[in-house]
């Protein structure tokens, strides 16, 4: 069966899965819609305190949490949109313009 | 299970709807998705049906499905309806003896999906009494196609198809109460939530939806910049105020008792929540000072009755 990474718009119909099925899960993962983004989040280690407030507020899962810890950001999902800067208790997340962090 | 609930236990969890997904950024349906998921019990599977809509048409874009568990999409009006012909396949093959894990079976649709035009599916699967949970993400019009105006769009909104004109200012009636709808259909749980503050709130009431034997219903509020008119980074506070200013209340009704979830410490006024959207920029023009008193009216009779109704 044809895996959702080796399709695309050359792929002839007859290599396509039968009723447009997809037997992977998450295979969004391979997307990058990091190029929509217009304004950057850039992450202050020093002043996470780790309350994890912004994990549930990122709509594009793009906060990855390890061991009771957010690591930095996933810029190949995240689009910019700037909601966890503003629920952000301790100033640990600020937006800087432009659609990557310099 | 009831355990307490620790914010931090359950971002620890992988995340069930993941990114990559075509919403627009600082979209209200992504994280009400992946909140609601967040409540499935780890070791749990589940189903997720999804009528037609923004989160259907950007969430599983042929070959990208974002979703980790099995998915379906439907058309705009049966997604409760394959929800409940899945369900009844499960139950069938478990009383066989022919499936082992257990498997949760959630439905996913719009206000246009729910209020209007997946009604009657909807109606029917909470009447035949499936074990499963039909969420509504409420962003209170047809976004997907364009904002036009639904059965779930407030009073006064402008929409593309309640346009503001000589003729008439924004869409003339006012929000269907859906949750008290559905409550009638004297379901075990029913209850209307948003992504407010550490997502407590949504998460416990997910749970309970999803692990409460029977048909359940929940109603979210979901922001959505574009239809709404407002900077894509304020979902946090667009919520907050909703609930503070009573517009949005937050309640449940179980096996028929009803309880108030939230009452905000100080009562604001609905021109607080009404301010910070474009769609009702119409009401603070000069001469149309009506309107921010009529929907004030509205709110606060809401309010007075769900303050009957839960005792408080």
């Amino acid at each position: 069966m044809i895996k959702a990474k080796d399709i695309n718009e050359h792929t002839p119909w007859q290599d396509l899965t039968p009723g447009g099925e997809i037997y992977e899960p998450g295979t969004a993962r391979a997307f990058n819609t990091g190029t929509w983004r217009t304004n950057t989040p850039v992450f202050h280690e020093e002043a996470c305190k780790h309350c994890m407030l912004c994990i549930p507020f990122c709509p594009d899962s793009s906060i990855p949490v390890k061991d009771g810890k957010r690591l930095d950001f996933n810029y190949l999902h995240c689009k910019g949109c700037g909601i966890c800067e503003n629920v952000c208790p301790f100033k640990a997340i600020t937006m800087v313009s432009g659609g990557v962090a310099l | 299970m009831n355990r307490v609930y620790d914010l931090k236990r359950e971002v620890e969890k992988p995340e069930r709807l993941t990114g990559g997904h075509r919403l627009c950024a600082g979209c209200g349906a992504g994280v009400i998705v992946a909140g609601v998921l967040r409540a499935l019990d780890k070791e749990d599977k589940a189903v997720v049906v999804n009528a037609t809509s923004c989160l259907e048409v950007s969430t599983f874009m042929y070959p990208y499905t974002a979703y980790m568990d099995s998915y379906i999409h439907s058309a705009f009006e049966n997604s409760a309806a394959t929800c409940s012909g899945v369900e009844a396949a499960y139950k069938a093959l478990k009383r066989r003896g022919k499936l082992e894990e257990t498997v949760k079976f959630i439905t996913f649709a719009g206000d246009g999906g729910t209020y209007d035009i997946g009604f009657q599916s909807l109606s029917g699967a909470m009447e035949r009494g499936h074990d499963m949970v039909y969420v509504c993400y409420d962003n209170e019009a047809y976004m997907n196609t364009g904002i036009q105006r639904s059965s779930s769009t407030p009073r006064f909104t402008r929409t593309t198809t309640t346009p503001l004109g000589s003729a008439q200012k924004g869409k003339q009636q006012h929000k269907k109460d859906l949750t008290e709808i559905l409550v009638a259909h004297n379901i075990p749980y029913a209850a209307q939530t948003a992504p407010l503050g550490n997502f407590k709130d949504l998460h416990i009431k997910s749970h309970k939806a999803i692990y409460t034997e029977g048909p359940c219903f929940l109603n979210i509020l979901s922001p959505c910049p574009r239809g709404w008119d407002y900077p894509m980074d304020k979902l946090a506070e667009i919520i907050k105020l909703a609930v503070d200013t009573c517009v949005w209340p937050l309640y449940e009704v179980e096996e028929g008792v009803w309880r108030l979830s939230y009452t905000p410490k100080k009562k604001l006024p609905v021109a607080d929540y009404l301010r910070t959207q474009g769609r009702f920029r119409n009401m603070f023009q000069k001469g149309n000072e009506w309107m921010i008193e009529e929907a004030q009216q509205y709110v606060d009779q809401k309010w007075e009755r769900l303050l009957e109704h839960t005792g408080a």
